[in-house]
């Protein structure tokens, strides 16, 4: 049956302007300058930073423009970054595939349908080579999407540094590292929560030391967004998480003045234009807030909310898709208002299939378009004084501070994802999105109103992949496993092993050299595995 | 089919919402299964990561009417064929297949000449999901 043929039985709901936004926060229709607190507000670049991390704005420094690409083999990602470098970009950004992901080497059955598929394959050391060969890594940045297996990655590539004879000081780029939304949202999960704890500290701490120009660890609310959470529990969830790991690694040795400097931070921006201004400018000064209030920070750029951002996601739909385009620009414009330092335009199309090369650089071009020609970026925080963004702000932030009570209260945010509280709570929040879209109280152009008759729009190509990619990789492998020195890599696994039982110890030394040994990902998630268990996914719906 | 016809239909009805292979997006499947057990069924749901064979076998355990397989990552070909084949090993035929996720179009006919009843996607009303499921049990 055809079930796009059906309408829906009940007649939605004439679209109105709705008197409150998502997140919860009514907003009125008029707001009189007794709505401003001007002390609550600062300055640009001053604390706490409602107005933007820098006095000068993007007129100092234009946000990057970082767009995620790339999948399939080490060889084919390989090519495309050196294109990539050639046409001026200089940072690159890596997808891996699940198996690599969820820690499971290519001839796991589990891994077997999954090869090269959302990302690259980097099961062993050889792989690494392979993706960053003839790249100089002391010139170029790498930004990796990669969560629970992210301490062994960024050891590969530690590895991969010390073989080109690049000093491991002069490496930057950035690992995802966020653990905690994982257990939430995006599900690459591996070990219980509080060995998950310690290996991002560890890997955390250890950078901090071995490459201070690295950023180890983006902590993203960009995921629970997706699944439905509302702007004010975006940035609730994600100042949670960012507190829980302030207080693991100053429960292990670090220096909040220290490791505060390289927490950056990762977020959606859909369409509400001032709730996510709001929410950007609640955000700052609260981490502010925490930072110096809580901890004692006393420089200020360990007390500033680093943030990179992407427009889009599922604020994009699959009919009429060049509305799409319309939808990414005014996002856009929200994240220039909002500060962001990075941001990633989402293409058009990418609702319902890979992006093209005309609507992949459609995406970046509506950057330059809002970067140069509309002059909104040239003043830092244009819209600060009005008196409904300001009151926005406070209601903001004082929903943002209602949710994490709420977290406080059932027992933090460990228990609350050990427990599944949270995961419940977001699958709830989907429920009800997806209720008032289909009621048409949520309105979608050209999805649940203003939709011509007869549009049929589906879902077309995605992850076509050559079918000799998983072959290819899985001979690869045993060609590694074929010539490598065993003895190094029994003893190298030995150590971690040890290393691992050791709470106290930081185990990414001993991941560097498992690396250099070419033990696999899935042998060293094996080690780690049998010294701390794995997560027990709480499933109760 | 009313409201009521569709509570009906699904009232004794058990279905299995499952998510095969390593895809760890999950709102979709716990929408589905909140929104059927809204609409009376009782329903079962495997969490993140299960193997085909372990989802064929909680479907027979547990002697449900339907599984409803959630899969984003793009490996709907050869994870739904798997779970059917397991089925079948299982000499499980009474059990109806469902299928929801990031399918493209033109999967959507290998995916029944496999065997399976539905294919759903995101953009498709809840009530029309549970309309055809009620439907395809009934």
């Amino acid at each position: 049956m055809n079930m796009r043929d059906q309408t829906p039985a009940v007649p939605l709901a004439e679209p109105v302007l709705s008197p409150g936004n998502r997140s919860g926060i009514p907003v009125p229709p008029s707001v009189d300058a007794s709505a401003v607190q001007p002390e609550r507000i600062g300055k640009p670049g001053e604390y706490p930073f409602t107005r933007g991390i820098f006095p000068d704005g993007y007129q100092g420094r234009l946000w990057t423009i970082r767009q995620y690409s790339g999948f399939g083999t080490a060889e084919e990602s390989n090519e495309r970054y050196k294109f990539l470098l050639d046409q001026g970009q200089t940072g690159l950004s890596v997808a891996l595939d699940l198996p690599t992901q969820c820690g499971y080497d290519p001839t796991h059955p589990m891994a077997r349908p999954e090869i090269g598929k959302v990302g690259v394959s980097l099961s062993n050391l050889s792989e690494a080579e392979i993706l960053f060969k003839d790249l100089d890594l002391s010139k170029i940045s790498t930004s990796f999407t990669i969560n629970g297996t992210a301490a062994i990655i960024y050891a590969m590539y530690l590895a991969v540094a010390d073989k080109q004879g690049v000093p491991r000081g002069k490496l930057t780029g950035t690992i995802q590292n966020d653990i905690l939304k994982e257990y939430v949202a995006r599900g690459t999960w591996i070990f219980p929560v509080r060995p998950s704890m310690r290996l991002i500290a560890d890997s955390i701490l250890y950078s901090n030391e071995v490459t201070p120009r690295f950023n180890p660890i983006s902590i993203a609310g960009a995921h629970v967004r997706d699944a439905g959470a509302t702007a004010a529990e975006e940035m609730a969830y994600t100042l949670a998480n960012g507190l829980a790991y302030v207080d693991e690694l100053r429960a292990r040795g670090g220096d909040v003045e220290k490791f505060a400097k390289r927490l950056s931070f990762f977020f959606y921006v859909h369409l509400d234009f001032f709730e996510e201004i709001a929410k950007f400018r609640a955000g700052r000064r609260l981490w502010a807030r925490f930072m110096k209030e809580r901890y004692g920070v006393q420089d200020p750029k360990a007390q500033h909310l680093r943030f990179g951002v992407v427009c889009g996601g599922s604020s994009l739909v699959a009919p009429q898709p060049y509305n799409n385009v319309v939808r990414v620009a005014v996002e856009t414009m929200a994240a220039v208002f909002g500060g962001a330092q990075s941001i990633f335009t989402c293409a058009f199309d990418e609702a319902f299939q890979i992006p093209t090369e005309f609507s992949a650089e459609l995406a970046v071009r509506t950057q330059q378009m809002i970067a140069f020609e509309t002059g909104i970026a040239r003043t830092v925080d244009p819209l600060g004084g009005s008196y409904f963004l300001e009151q926005h702000t406070d209601r903001m932030e004082e929903m943002v501070l209602k949710v994490m009570a709420e977290i406080d209260a059932y027992g933090g945010v460990e228990k609350a994802i050990e427990d599944g509280w949270i995961q419940m709570r977001l699958a709830e929040r989907g429920l009800e999105r997806k209720l008032d879209t289909d009621s048409g109280k949520n309105v979608i152009v050209g999805q649940n109103h203003f939709r011509k008759t007869g549009e049929e729009v589906g879902i077309g190509e995605i992850f076509t992949l050559d079918s000799t990619v998983a072959q290819r990789a899985l001979e690869k492998f045993q060609r590694v496993l074929d010539t490598r020195g065993q003895t190094a890599v029994d003893a190298s696994l030995a150590r971690l092993s040890h290393a691992a039982a050791n709470d106290r110890e930081s185990v990414m030394p001993y991941l560097v050299d498992c690396c250099h040994a070419y033990a696999t990902v899935g042998e060293m998630v094996g080690c780690l595995k049998k010294e701390w268990g794995e997560f027990k996914e709480p499933v109760n719906l | 089919m009313s409201a009521q016809q569709t509570s009906a239909a699904l009232a004794a009805k058990r279905i299995l919402i499952g998510k095969p292979g390593l895809d760890g997006h999950d709102i979709g499947a716990k929408i589905i299964a909140l929104t059927l057990r809204n609409a009376g069924a009782e329903v079962i749901y495997t969490g993140l990561r299960r193997s085909p064979l372990q989802i064929a076998q909680v479907a027979v355990d547990e002697g449900v009417d339907a599984v409803g397989l959630s899969i984003l990552s793009g490996s709907h070909k050869e994870l739904v064929t798997d779970v059917i084949g397991q089925l079948r090993e299982l000499k499980a035929h009474g059990i109806k297949v469902f299928v929801g996720g990031t399918i493209p179009a033109e999967d959507h006919a290998y995916l029944r000449g496999l065997g399976v009843a539905a294919v759903f996607t995101a953009d498709m009303p809840l009530e029309t999901v549970v309309d055809a499921l009620a439907k395809s049990l009934a």
